[in-house]
Formats: C-alpha cells, sequence, structure tokens
C-alpha cells in the first residue's frame, strides 16, 4: 500500500516535471506576419487567431508576434531570433515562409513550427491551409445570379494553383446558374497594394463588370465598387462588413483561431505532432460572412443550403464533367477532383477566357 | 533672434560631427515616441542597440546577422556614393539589384543541376551585367535625350519589380515546385551557393565584396584622377567642364559602377541568404542604400559605418518589435528619424549660428 502509493507519489512527481513548464513558465507562442495587423484582410484574421490563443490559454500562454516580414534572408532572421528568444512554437503565416521555416526548423529541434499554405514538413514542422475554394463557389452562385451585364471582373493575385483554383471554382458555379456569364480575370501581381488594387477594379467596372470578386487582401476594390454604385464585391480573407450591405454582399472569412487554439493545446499536452491539413467549411476554417439584404432571398437561401451540402461533404465544387479550357476532359460525369490535382492546379476549366500568365 | 551664416567652406569637424548627433537626437525623439506609445523607452533603446550585440541570448546570433544585412547595403550605397558626389543621381539602384538577382540566377540555372566551379563566378558576372545593363538605360536616355536620371531610374524599379514576379511564376519557376512560385533554392545547390566563408561569422562572398567595394571607391576617390573630376563635376560643374571633364562620360561611369555594384549585392542576395528568386525578393535594400550613402557622408569609410549602424536599427528593431510588442511602424518611423535629423543638423555644416540680430551697415 505504501510502496504503491510512493510509486504513485513518483509517478505523479515525474509527471509534474515534466509537465512543469506548461505550469510554471508560460508556453511561448510566436506569429511571423508577411502583412501590417491593420491590414484588414489576411494578416488580420491571424492576428485575430493568436487574440483566441491569449483568450483561450491566460496566464498559461505568452504570444510575440512581428508584422510586416519581408519573405527570404529577413523571415529567417525574424523566426531565429523567436526561437532563441524561447518560444516553444512558431506559427509562419505566409506561402513565402516555406523555405525559412524549414531551416530555421533544422537549427532548433525542439521548437515546433506551423507553416500556412505551403506544402513541406519536418519531424517539427507542420503545414496548415485553408480550402478557400469552397468558400468561392457559393461567392461564384451568388454573383451568377446577381449579375446583370454578366460581366464579372475578378481581381487576381498571382498565378499560382490557389488562385487558379478560386477563379476555377468562382466561374463553374456563376456558370451552373448563369450559361451567358463572363469572367475578366486581371492580374496584379501583388497580394497587398490598396492603389494597384483600385485601379484593377476601376478599370473592370469601366468594362462593363458588375460584380467584383478579388484575390487580394485590401479592402480598396470595395470602396472602389462602392463609388461606382450598382457594383456587388464579396470581402476577400476577412468579413470587411464595413462595406455592408452594399457593395460587399458577403465574404470569405479565414477562420485561424480554432486551429490555433487546438496546436497551442498540443504542445502544453506533448502531444503536437507534424501534419499537413487541409481544412475547408466543414472544420470552420473558412466561413461565409453574413451574406446581406442586397441578395434577393432565394438567393440567400440557395448560398446557405450549397455551404450546408459542402460542410456536410455532399457537394464538390469540382464534380465532373468538367473539361479544361483547351476542350479535353478533365473529369468525367460524377467524378470530383483529387486533392493532388488541386493543390498543383495550373489551368483553366473549359470557358473561361484569357491565359494564365506564365 | 538666431540667424544661420552661411561658411565660406562646410566644416570638416560638423561633417563628422553631425552624422553622431543625429543618432543622439534620433535616439531622443525616438526615446519620446516609445514612452507615448506606452513602452519603455530605455528597454526600447537597449534592445535596438545593445542586445543584438552584446545580450548572451541573440549576441551570437546576430552579431553575424549585421553583416548578412549590411553586406548588400554597404556594397550599394558604395555606388551611388560615386555618383552622389557628381551629381549623378541613381535613385532605381533597386531595380538594379533586382536585375542583378535574375540575370545572375537565370545564368546558373540555365546549368542546372551541372555540378561545376566555374557556375558560382558565373553567375556573379551576369549579375553585375544584369544589374549594369538596367543602370545603362537610365545613362543613355540622359546623356543622348537629356531625359531625367531620377524619373527614369526610379521608374524602371517598377519595372524590374514587375519582371521578378513574372519569372518567379514563369521563366525560373522550380519546376518540381508543385506550380507555386519562385525558383529552386540556390543556396541548396553546391555549385551556385553562397555559403558562409568561415562558419557562423556571417560573411558570404557579398560581404568580402562589399569590403573590397569600399577599398576600391577610397582609392577612386582619393587617390585617382577620376576621383577628382567626380568631386570637382558634383561641387562646380562649370569649372569641371572647364578642366576637362566630359560630364556624359561621367554620368555613364557613375551608373555604371553603382549598377554593378547593386547586380553585385543582387546576385550575392539570392544565391546566400534568400536562396531563391521570389516574387518579393526585393525588400528595399537599393532604397535604404541611399539613406546609407547619406548617413555615411559619401565617405566610403563613413558607408561602411553606416551600414553597420542601419543594419543594428533592422536587427534591434525586430528584436524590439517582438520582445516588448513595439508596432513595426514605429520602428520604421525611428530609422525615418536618423534621416531627418542628419539632414535637419546638415545645415550645421555649411551654416554656422550666430545669436543676436544681423544688421546691415
Amino acid at each position: 500500500m505504501l510502496r504503491r502509493t510512493l510509486l504513485g507519489a513518483a509517478a505523479t512527481t515525474l509527471a509534474l516535471s515534466t509537465g512543469a513548464f506548461a505550469q510554471d513558465e508560460p508556453t511561448k507562442v510566436g506569429f511571423v506576419y508577411v502583412g501590417p495587423v491593420g491590414d484588414g484582410g489576411w494578416t488580420y484574421e491571424h492576428e485575430q487567431g493568436r487574440l483566441a490563443v491569449e483568450e483561450a490559454f491566460g496566464d498559461q500562454v505568452e504570444t510575440v508576434f512581428q508584422e510586416s516580414v519581408p519573405e527570404g534572408a529577413d523571415a529567417e532572421r525574424v523566426m531565429t531570433q523567436m526561437a532563441l528568444s524561447g518560444a516553444d512554437l512558431i506559427f509562419t503565416t505566409s506561402f513565402g515562409y516555406m523555405d525559412p521555416t524549414i531551416n530555421v526548423a533544422q537549427k532548433f529541434p525542439d521548437v515546433k513550427f506551423e507553416h500556412a499554405t505551403g506544402y513541406k514538413t519536418a519531424d517539427n514542422v507542420a503545414n496548415y491551409s485553408a480550402r478557400f475554394y469552397e468558400g468561392r463557389m457559393v461567392q461564384g452562385h451568388i454573383a451568377g445570379k446577381m449579375t446583370e451585364t454578366n460581366k464579372i471582373g475578378y481581381i487576381a493575385s498571382f498565378p499560382i494553383p490557389e488562385v487558379i483554383r478560386g477563379i476555377n471554382a468562382s466561374f463553374l458555379a456563376a456558370k451552373a446558374v448563369n450559361p451567358d456569364v463572363e469572367f475578366n480575370v486581371v492580374w496584379a501581381f501583388t497580394w497587398f497594394d490598396p492603389a494597384k488594387e483600385s485601379d484593377a477594379a476601376r478599370a473592370l467596372i469601366e468594362q462593363g463588370a458588375d460584380v467584383i470578386l478579388q484575390h487580394t487582401d485590401s479592402t480598396a476594390p470595395q470602396a472602389a465598387a462602392a463609388d461606382a454604385g450598382d457594383v456587388i464585391t464579396f470581402g476577400q480573407a476577412s468579413d470587411m462588413s464595413e462595406y455592408a450591405p452594399m457593395p460587399r454582399v458577403s465574404s470569405i472569412i479565414d477562420n485561424w483561431g480554432p486551429y490555433y487554439v487546438e496546436r497551442v493545446g498540443q504542445v502544453m499536452e506533448g502531444t503536437w505532432e507534424p501534419h499537413s491539413i487541409w481544412y475547408g467549411i466543414d472544420e470552420g476554417m473558412v466561413k461565409i460572412g453574413e451574406i446581406s439584404d442586397a441578395v434577393p432571398e432565394e438567393v440567400k437561401a440557395e448560398a446557405l443550403a450549397m455551404r450546408d451540402a459542402i460542410a456536410a461533404g455532399e457537394l464538390h465544387p469540382f464534380t465532373g464533367p468538367i473539361n479544361r479550357q483547351d476542350g479535353t476532359e478533365w473529369l468525367a460525369e460524377g467524378e470530383t477532383a483529387d486533392d493532388g490535382t488541386l493543390l498543383g492546379m495550373d489551368f483553366y476549366v473549359e470557358g473561361l477566357t484569357g491565359d494564365i500568365p506564365n | 533672434m538666431i540667424s544661420l551664416v552661411r561658411r565660406p567652406q562646410p566644416s570638416r569637424v560638423w561633417a563628422w560631427a553631425t552624422p553622431i548627433l543625429a543618432v543622439l537626437l534620433t535616439v531622443i525623439a525616438g526615446s519620446l515616441m516609445f514612452a507615448a506609445l506606452g513602452k519603455d523607452p530605455v528597454a526600447a533603446i537597449r534592445t535596438i542597440f545593445y542586445d543584438p550585440l552584446f545580450d548572451p541570448q541573440f549576441a551570437g546570433y546576430s552579431r553575424p546577422q549585421l553583416l548578412v544585412k549590411a553586406g548588400p547595403l554597404i556594397l550599394i550605397a558604395t555606388g551611388l556614393a560615386l555618383g552622389f558626389k557628381a551629381g549623378v543621381w541613381n535613385i532605381g539602384a533597386e531595380g538594379q539589384y533586382i536585375m542583378g538577382a535574375i540575370a545572375g540566377a537565370a545564368a546558373g540555372l540555365a546549368l542546372y543541376p551541372i555540378e561545376a566551379t566555374f557556375i558560382f563566378p558565373l553567375m556573379v558576372i551576369a549579375g553585375a551585367l544584369g544589374g549594369w545593363i538596367w543602370a545603362m538605360i537610365p545613362a543613355i536616355l540622359k546623356t543622348r535625350f537629356n531625359t531625367n536620371e531620377i524619373l527614369v531610374s526610379l521608374l524602371l524599379v517598377y519595372v524590374a519589380e514587375n519582371l521578378l514576379a513574372s519569372v518567379a511564376v514563369g521563366a525560373l519557376r522550380n519546376p518540381e515546385g508543385g506550380g507555386f512560385p519562385g525558383s529552386r533554392n540556390l543556396a541548396q545547390w553546391a555549385s551556385s551557393a553562397n555559403a558562409e566563408l568561415i562558419a557562423d561569422t556571417g560573411l558570404h562572398w557579398g560581404v568580402v565584396a562589399a569590403i573590397i567595394a569600399v577599398i576600391f571607391a577610397y582609392v577612386l576617390l582619393h587617390r585617382h584622377l577620376t576621383g577628382v573630376h567626380i568631386r570637382l563635376a558634383g561641387q562646380a560643374p562649370r569649372a569641371a567642364r572647364f578642366a576637362g571633364v566630359n560630364p556624359n562620360r561621367l554620368v555613364v561611369f557613375c551608373f555604371a559602377i553603382s549598377g554593378a555594384l547593386a547586380g553585385l549585392a543582387g546576385i550575392f542576395e539570392v544565391t546566400g541568404p534568400a536562396g531563391q528568386i521570389s516574387i518579393d525578393f526585393n525588400v528595399g535594400y537599393g532604397f535604404t542604400a541611399i539613406i546609407v550613402a547619406f548617413l555615411g557622408r559619401l565617405h566610403p569609410v563613413g558607408i561602411l559605418l553606416a551600414g553597420l549602424l542601419m543594419a543594428l536599427t533592422y536587427i534591434g528593431g525586430e528584436l524590439a518589435s517582438f520582445m516588448l510588442g513595439i508596432p513595426a511602424a514605429a520602428i520604421q518611423a525611428f530609422q525615418g528619424m536618423l534621416l531627418f535629423f542628419l539632414l535637419a543638423v546638415d545645415v550645421l555644416t555649411h551654416y554656422s549660428i550666430r545669436l543676436g540680430s544681423k544688421r546691415l551697415a
């Protein structure tokens, strides 16, 4: 009896001493951001995730962040300094941080790293991304129903798979409800440049577009659409609700908080493992912002039903028959796209005009 | 009344004292700003200037990083200073830096995956040529059509940025990168890697090139006829003409040197610290180098020190930013103050201050 108690006590002490880290010293979590925390889009939402971590764990966690970190050598230095300052877990929240993250992770095997939107992992590096294209389908549906000129302008950032996927997903959904719809894609070659985004939006509106979709992070296109009057837009990365109910009629919101809380908790418990995840509407990483009153009731209902069907796994944005732009078959009747093809998507679907810059 | 009286000759004492005074004023004004943001100003200043150099937790890593960050700044600023001294304004070093990186990386990647010792030198030469060619556009437009070199060189930066984005997703994209933008990692390919020459010192070929450039510029400016021409053209253009200085040749010369050095900085960066051509490869070295050139009084040795100081504010600024939660914008404002105060106190070099009103006799 005594012996068992002693053993039990020893086990408890052991558990405490390994777990003591989490209790005496707070777990330190670092965040590396590509933009300013006040960008109103991509970085803003990651910052909301950091605040969610602080709220969930209180004194048990200490978070630090560095904003506007250029991708490349500077990112590597910031991560290294964070690791040196005692961070236990570091989230690196831009695609361009991939190689720096891997390099720094090699030097700090005891520090865990989480890289957003890339494809490399290591023993202490996980990667995570969201299925934004699911939200794009809902957006495309509303856009196809709402357009009167049948011209939809699309401000694209860079010709990378994520962006091309978004164009294809929204186009297919718009085309399904409006066979006459045309997409006019402008490549801005930037993620965040209010002046450039505003110019692109104005040019598209002048060419007759009455719906503007954007894959850039500022609210400048919303402002341009508000000036023009009868044009609708969708919030990107963040809700951008300050432009609701018009021109912003809905949005795709990146919701990182729950994932960040989950992973920080796992580091505290010592159960963190590297993985590669791609969460969508179902897991709550992609959210559809409130659909405003500018959208007719029935369209709104259809959009919400679509969202729920995607979440339930009953509906896939890429379901055959779908041909590539050149007319060759991509997906046969009823076939759905596999993640591998989606992750490397470098082609337009049939019906889209123009070329992907290369 | 306080009045300013123009000195017959710029004060030599003040020419060297003003940078120090500017740093002191920046520290004071910066402290006030940090205090206004609710941060401990002493801790902030210590984190920016002291911790990267002496804090046991960070210094081992930060000190070598100082060279990594200062290397391209010094290399570019040295070239720019030659032109600025002669009144030739190359504001587009950022574009020449990008073109150097693209040209050099392209030359190397064309030979991938051969392993050979000639590849790295070839890339370095291609990099210098890339920067040189980009600088020749404003130079020749200036000498042939008398266009404004400030405007042309600056606008070519944006052209270069778009070219960079285009090759990062197109011509130079890593074919094994799953369709994502960015070239192969040049730092991980033995033939092109610009690795540290001595482990954990931060010393790579770009830093060596920067030191050579400083020595070369010093000799050129102070021991060579071209240097005399450069200084004369800047201080007294008419006199320079009488002395037989060909202004067009000087414009081409200054742009050629500064373009080639910026191109070198680009290729050393892309093969070393940055590793790959990516959409956002350039981070403003070409523009910051203008500050460094003036902070260093357009003097090669001054530029060496100014480059190290600027690098310190970057590295220390990052530390202060995440250790103390100071917004990145406040750090940038702090760096901006440095140039502001430098220009403001520069007046002391050219003017002396007299107390009491000056009367006409």
